[in-house]
């Protein structure tokens, strides 16, 4: 039969006919811009106004940033190069863009703040990346000391003097903690106490007669610019999360008057805005002190936005302490562990990283807020763009001024987010 | 055996007995109470010092503690006034002004920023690829950016990039009005306002004194939304009755606005729009640059965040759930309605009452644009030219503590009425 058949016809196919390529309108960039862009009626209005409003920007801002000037004394010159064309003036970021910095730091000191920054990033390294050996760490615990020197100068003996203190209670915890663990943490708190109440005055000033060392002293009033803006915030960042911690635990605690202490305080600090606490601190400090005590502006800052702070991350961290599941405190119960090992070994590791993302949410909003000093008089980079503009050279600038600070604080901010997303994908140990 | 006890009864027994001091320590059920009472007696020493210092600074500055000045006068001025002030009126007057617009600026700030915050959120979930990435691009630099600086930016834009007055002038003016009605200008916004032909006078209350007009219309407004709310209940009764729900939106409409057109044209409300007379605008309302700067900067800077909890809260529901909807033949819009968003609400609502706690407390930001707030008034110039800062700020706190706590207060009634019921 099929003999037959195949007489009968003329050709037969033996091969298969190449594939063809589908229509043009099913591939490539046509079905992306079908499928993303255009899908239906209301997607097309939306791409269209996207683009009506990309265009706007792009027709606003491009010609302004490509005119711009680099180079010139004042926005009057600015204004003569430009010749009535628009265009940007970034020569006062040229001109004064060791003020936005360092406000009003000796210029011939610059590389103390550098220097400080760059072993603020090796202080933590190891903290931010557990690839790197463990005896980093040793230097991130002297770091506060190492960069207070830096920044603010004065004889070597004092941080030396400040850091024995911590030393003084390390040793004293370690020699009677074999014979009492209670009596070794009184000892260890009570120690540095004593040793900077009575002895390190007496220690700085007898090191300093013998071996005067040390960087030339830099007032605090000279500080200013995103150097102010990244002490308080570096300083508010790490001491807010220990205290938010301990706040945290305050507020889960049995102890009823510990319990409500904790409250009263979080519920407090979270009621009113950091501005009035940032007032208190300017003002209102003389009174709650002894007469005739006065410390450090700057000082004062840090504790009020320290505090500010850890009332947030107090809530962040309860958010995950909530979170854990109770089987795994009364595992930790069930090990015999005590109150502080259960929370160190077991729950806080647990609801720390539950909380993450809250955790530095908080820092990158204590960050910004760094800026609200400049109610008090601070010169962050807000402070000194109204002081630049006061500069008849500079008066009616800016853009050019908030487009430089709102970038430095968008790269630090938007670095912390990616970071935690990053420690979010390294801690996540679910369904992979 | 007998003759040897359990040794844990007779340990437990020989506990009740002798009470050692050493216990207050060692033992588990003495020690909290041991902790608690040094940490009151900690607790009250430092309060005792910082009063003691507190009377002791105090009489070193041969000052008294009296919020005295509260009634004496004010002496400045305060451009944005909501109720009637003068310079004359009393520096309690003037931080009650302060705290009004305090208020206007939180309930604005909020209803911009939920706004703007759902529609970001909603459209960077979208399919389309351009408007998510601006929207993206949207949210993360508002979120990254200090809100002061977008405040002073927003500030820059009013007053730097908008027409002048005067170049509305002339038969060819350089600028002209939208509408007709609503002139842009380097000095604030002017729009129409609203005025009343039939003025019923204002009600007696105290310093505030209310127009008696737009106390009705507002009686009116809440009256319709809840003769609205029984028609809803009303039709959902009928639904669950016979299966069959009752056409409502038209009785709806009807209910809501066919009262209030109804009480506006008897009392002859027109509107009255800006005119330009002289160097400047007058009539209608004035929203002013400060206004405008605090209300926008603030409003697009918590809307970003918003942004961020609505598509967290959309994300959060499983897709199961979508699924399910249209497997049992729900449409897209329905499905939305009825099982995504009252799930995504649980979701978002805890996080946003702190966000609207956050732009409440960001409006006393308002002097760095000069925006006449309670932290402008009391907490700055009456501070400034009384001098008493302790009871000023004591005041300033504990206003901002009750705003707090009772838009906290209020969000959490309504937190639990959403909030998964769990038998």
């Amino acid at each position: 039969m099929s003999d037959t058949h195949a007489q009968t016809v003329a050709y037969v196919r033996s091969t298969m006919i190449e594939a063809a390529d589908p229509p043009s309108s099913q591939t490539g960039a046509i079905k992306w811009m079908r499928e993303n862009l255009f899908s239906g009626w209301l997607n097309t209005v939306l791409t269209l106004m996207s683009l009506l409003i990309i265009w706007m920007a792009l027709a606003a801002v491009g010609p302004w940033l490509l005119n711009s000037v680099w180079t010139a004394g004042s926005l009057a010159e600015c204004r003569a190069v430009l010749d009535g064309t628009s265009g940007a003036c970034f020569s006062v970021i040229t001109d004064r863009w060791h003020q936005l910095l360092f406000g009003f730091y000796p210029p011939e000191f610059y590389w103390r703040p550098v220097l400080a920054l760059i072993l603020l990033f090796v202080a933590l390294a190891p903290v931010l990346f557990t690839a790197l050996p463990r005896k980093l760490l040793i230097f991130t615990a002297l770091y506060p000391f190492v960069g207070y020197h830096l920044l603010w100068g004065g004889s070597v003996w004092f941080p030396v003097s400040a850091a024995l203190g911590f030393v003084a209670g390390f040793v004293a915890y370690k020699l009677l903690g074999k014979v009492n663990n209670l009596l070794a943490i009184f000892a260890a708190i009570l120690t540095p106490v004593l040793w900077w109440v009575f002895a390190a005055g007496a220690f700085d000033a007898a090191l300093s007669s013998v071996m005067p060392l040390g960087l030339e002293f830099v007032r605090s009033d000279r500080f200013g610019g995103f150097l102010i803006s990244l002490i308080i915030g570096v300083s508010g960042i790490s001491l807010s999360l220990p205290i938010g911690i301990l706040l945290a635990l305050g507020r889960q605690s049995d102890m009823i008057f510990l319990k409500t202490v904790c409250v009263v305080v979080i519920e407090f600090i979270r009621g009113v805005p950091l501005i009035t606490l940032l007032f208190t601190a300017s003002l209102l400090l003389n009174y709650f002190l002894p007469p005739g005590t006065a410390f450090d502006l700057i000082l004062r800052v840090i504790i009020m936005v320290t505090l500010f702070a850890s009332a947030y991350m107090a809530e962040v961290i309860r958010g995950g302490l909530a979170a854990l599941p109770k089987g795994q405190y009364e595992a930790a119960d069930a090990l015999g562990l005590d109150y502080w090992k259960a929370q160190r070994l077991i729950i806080m590791p647990q609801a720390l990283k539950i909380s993450i993302p809250g955790i530095v949410n908080t820092f990158i909003g204590l960050f910004k807020d760094t800026t609200l000093v400049v109610f008090i008089g601070l010169l962050d980079p807000i402070g000194l763009s109204n002081a630049i503009r006061a500069d008849t050279n500079w008066n009616g600038i800016y853009w050019e001024l908030f487009i430089f600070i709102g970038l430095l604080f968008f790269i630090f901010c938007f670095g912390m987010s990616r970071y935690s997303m990053y420690l979010e994908r390294k801690l996540k140990t679910d369904h992979r | 055996m007998a003759s040897t006890p359990d040794p844990r009864t007779a340990s437990s027994a020989h506990a009740k007995r002798t009470f050692h001091p050493s216990m207050l320590l060692y033992d588990q059920r003495y020690r909290s109470i041991t902790i608690q009472i040094f940490a009151l007696f900690v607790l009250m020493l430092s309060a005792a010092w910082l009063i003691d210092n507190v009377i002791n600074n105090l009489r070193l500055a041969g000052r008294t503690f009296s919020f005295g000045f509260l009634s004496q006068s004010a002496g400045y001025d305060i451009n944005q006034r909501p109720i009637e002030y003068t310079s004359q009126s009393s520096h309690g007057r003037a931080a009650l002004v302060g705290f009004i617009n305090t208020i206007i600026l939180a309930i604005l700030g909020c209803v911009l920023a939920t706004i703007v915050g759902v529609l970001a959120g909603v459209l960077r979930l979208s399919k389309n690829w351009i408007v998510s990435r601006l929207v993206t691009v949207y949210v993360e630099i508002f979120r990254n950016i200090p809100t002061l600086i977008w405040i002073l930016i927003f500030g820059a834009v009013m007053a730097e990039s908008m027409p002048a007055p005067s170049s509305f002038r002339g038969d060819d003016p350089a600028s002209s009005m939208l509408f007709d009605a609503i002139a842009i200008t380097n000095r604030g916004i002017y729009v129409p306002s609203i005025m009343f032909t039939t003025e019923l006078g204002a009600l007696p209350l105290g310093p505030v004194a209310p127009s008696l007009n737009w106390i009705l219309v507002l009686g009116v407004i809440i009256a319709g939304i809840f003769a609205n709310a029984a028609l809803i209940r009303h039709a959902t009764r009928v639904q669950n009755a016979t299966g069959v729900r009752p056409k409502t939106w038209w009785k709806s409409i009807l209910i809501l606005f066919l009262p209030v057109i109804v009480i506006f044209i008897a009392l002859g409300a027109h509107l009255e729009y800006p005119e330009l007379r002289g160097f400047n605008f007058a009539g209608g309302t004035h929203l002013r640059n400060s206004f405008l700067a605090m209300w926008l900067g603030l409003g697009f800077y918590t809307g970003a965040f918003i942004a961020e909890i609505v598509r967290g809260g959309i994300l959060a529901i499983s897709k199961g759930q979508s699924e399910a909807a249209f497997a049992l033949g729900l449409q897209p819009g329905k499905t939305m309605r009825l099982v995504i968003l009252p799930q995504a609400l649980r979701v978002i609502i805890p996080p946003l009452i702190s966000q609207y706690l956050n732009l409440t407390k960001n409006t006393s930001l308002g002097l760095a644009v000069g925006y006449m707030d309670l932290r402008s008034t009391l907490g700055g110039i009456t501070i400034n030219q009384t001098g008493r800062e302790l009871e000023g700020m004591l005041l300033l706190m504990g206003v901002y503590l009750a705003i707090s706590l009772t838009i906290s207060g209020l969000m959490n009634v309504y937190n639990s009425r959403v909030k998964l019921k769990e038998r």
